[in-house]
């Protein structure tokens, strides 16, 4: 019989912990298949955040960090800077991780240009501690924290990072994404093979944002929640290229 | 080998380097900024990195990776980054990755001042970050032994996996001394020697060896374990690691303790106290962590001895770990300062001169 698919060796044989139509799980495979594309021989290096990704070490299948939370690039920083350009490093993380904590590690590490990738997953909530709100939850959405929904008076209106980090002078690419259905997914790892083309090639720092949904903590049925992430999180967070050095 | 002079925080910096440290990272602050800028000039020299971070916070996270590679990473702060660096150096301890952290301690608490302080013991000695972990914690008194300290930092905190810790105060950094530098030693990362580091592992590789820099245990029995290991690893420090001075403490009428810098002007006071036929002796903790608690009892325990007096730059931290030691078996009197002002000389005679008269 001929082989149609097999899993790509830079995923462990690890079951993911990952909720029901949770998209990391997605995210994870996109990211693997895409080093395992690049033909690395083991020059891969990645760091897990704080969140719900936290075990991403016992998934990827190459040398690993975990990072204390928000801290992912500072600790990709330290990496690039010994192991050098023959090497890709990347980061994953949570919007809790990267936009709240962490603001100062990834502004800096765009900052500096730094040789680097990041696969930002965002959504709009605090998976692993139970629904609280994230500085990326929507107007209006109902977190832990914010029973009756997000106020815009109270709170600020949520954060875009990827247009964000576009301003940073040294940022190179930035792109978001969503996994919300198969073209888009397949646009997503098109984006993260060019994010990390990008750093191979020796290019500052590239970032793509993933819109992903967290059916679990936004109290919706998988499929509920790919519609809610289109009908809300999509109008706010426009997907496309936001910066592109090699294009310009 | 010939003498140089050097400014305390140039020569630490270039034994640093020549001890095998080819990454440096850190954030400016006073009094220990001359550590970075040496460090920016000299590095590129030897092929090395500096990066100037965007915070403590970044730098130390900086050094975990950095670290977990294998490299020899050092970075260096003073008091209130080194509070910034608390959370990175629990993750450095919990996930064993080997580095140096300098602390030019300065005057606190919140941002105190810029003046030499060795207020940061109990941070240094007890933990500071989250968890049951230790760092071996060097307390140098001089230059000379801050520089000779550093040529064997790196090959103890290999060893054990355990970061090491450098507890200075603004003095030693801002001193100029002559000093003798050793050799450079030639260090490259040897993926044999740190099967644990991430050296490049690819699937089809030994899954033993695939390189993860973690802390996080998630069931209690794999974290119960992990802490067990780790306190097996700190009890053969504790058994192999503890240095100190003794300075005429045999036959002594009196027992001084103090570290750092502030065991030097101790010295002085001693030999003062000599020639006025009062018998003093001094032990220095060269390690305070592990702290040196059986040589302070053996040394308290002679009968010569009538009491201890406890001196340090700040409001008494050391003293609680003289009081372990001692066990109540001697009185124990304290005499420092805190707001950086150094204790004098005249200070200290007159502090045992006082203890004589029963005061
Ligand atoms: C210093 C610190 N503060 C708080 C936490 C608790 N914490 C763990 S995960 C998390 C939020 C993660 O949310 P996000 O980054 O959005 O990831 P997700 O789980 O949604 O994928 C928080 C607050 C922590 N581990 N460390
Ligand atoms: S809580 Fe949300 S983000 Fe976390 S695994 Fe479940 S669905 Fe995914
Ligand atoms: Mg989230």
């Amino acid at each position: 019989m001929a082989v149609v698919f097999e899993k790509t060796k830079y995923l462990t044989d690890k079951v993911f912990h990952y909720c029901p139509g949770c998209g990391h799980g997605i995210i994870h495979r996109l990211v693997a298949e895409v080093i395992d594309e690049m033909n690395l021989n083991g020059k891969v290096i990645g760091v897990a955040p704080v969140g719900c990704s936290v075990f991403a070490y016992d998934y990827f299948n190459c040398d690993m960090y975990e990072a204390a939370h928000g801290r992912a690039p500072a600790v990709a920083t330290g990496v690039k800077r010994v192991v050098g350009k023959d090497t890709l490093v990347f980061t994953y993380q949570g919007d809790g991780d990267l936009a709240s904590i962490g603001t100062a590690e990834i502004v800096h590490v765009a900052h500096r240009g730094e040789k680097i990738s990041t696969i930002f997953v965002n959504n709009a909530i605090y998976g692993m501690t139970g629904g609280q709100m994230a500085p990326t939850t929507l107007v209006g959405q109902k977190a832990t924290t914010c029973p009756k929904g997000r106020d815009e008076d109270w709170c600020g209106k949520p954060i875009k990072m990827a247009e964000m980090l576009s301003a940073v002078p040294s940022s190179y690419y930035i792109e978001r994404c969503a996994v919300n259905n198969t073209a888009n997914i397949n646009k997503t790892k098109k984006a993260i093979a060019k994010a990390f083309r990008l750093q191979m090639e020796g290019k500052g720092f590239c970032m793509v944002e993933v819109l992903s949904p967290c059916p679990t903590n936004w109290g919706l049925a998988p499929t509920e929640a790919m519609k809610w992430l289109e009908d809300n999180m999509m109008p706010y967070y426009p997907l496309g290229v936001f910066k592109d050095k090699e294009a310009e | 080998m010939a003498l140089t002079l050097m400014k305390g925080s140039e020569a630490i910096a270039e034994a640093a380097i020549r001890a095998g440290a080819r990454y440096f990272f850190g954030y400016p602050i006073t009094p220990q900024t001359e550590i970075p800028e040496y460090m920016s000039a000299r590095m590129p020299e030897v092929g090395g990195c500096f990066l100037q971070a965007e915070s403590e916070v970044a730098a130390i996270n900086m050094v975990y990776g950095a670290g977990g590679t294998g490299a020899r990473v050092i970075t260096s702060s003073s008091s209130p980054g080194v509070s910034l660096k608390q959370e990175g150096i629990s993750y450095c301890a919990g996930a064993n990755v080997p580095c140096v952290i300098i602390n030019v301690m300065r005057g606190g608490p919140g941002l105190g001042n810029i003046q030499a302080s060795q207020g940061d013991y109990f941070q240094g000695t007890k933990g500071g970050g989250n968890g049951d972990y230790h760092l071996l914690t060097f307390a140098p008194s001089s230059v000379q032994e801050f520089i000779d300290l550093m040529m064997v930092a790196y090959d103890k905190a290999e060893y054990y996996r355990i970061p090491v810790l450098f507890l200075a105060d603004g003095i030693i950094a801002q001193m100029m001394e002559p000093v003798e530098l050793p050799e450079m030693v030639d260090f490259k990362i040897d993926p044999e020697k740190k099967p644990w580091a991430c050296t490049g592992w690819q699937p089809g590789d030994d899954p033993e060896k695939r390189g993860i820099i973690n802390s996080i245990y998630i069931d209690t029995e794999s974290l119960a374990v992990h802490n067990d290991e780790l306190q097996a690893m700190y009890k053969t420090v504790i058994e192999n690691e503890q240095q100190w001075e003794e300075f005429n403490c045999e036959g002594a009428d009196y027992i001084i303790t103090a570290f750092g810098t502030v065991a030097r002007i101790a010295k002085s006071a001693i030999t003062e106290l000599k020639a006025q036929g009062i018998n003093v002796g001094l032990i220095r903790p060269i390690t305070v962590w592990p702290f040196p608690y059986d040589a302070i009892k053996k040394v308290v325990a002679q009968d010569s001895v009538k009491a201890v007096l406890d001196v340090e730059l700040n409001e008494g931290q050391m003293l609680e770990d003289v009081k372990l030691a001692i066990g109540g078996a001697k009185d124990v009197d304290f005499f420092g300062h805190c707001g950086s002002q150094m204790p004098t000389t005249d200070e200290i005679v007159a502090k045992i001169l006082s203890m004589k008269e029963g005061k």
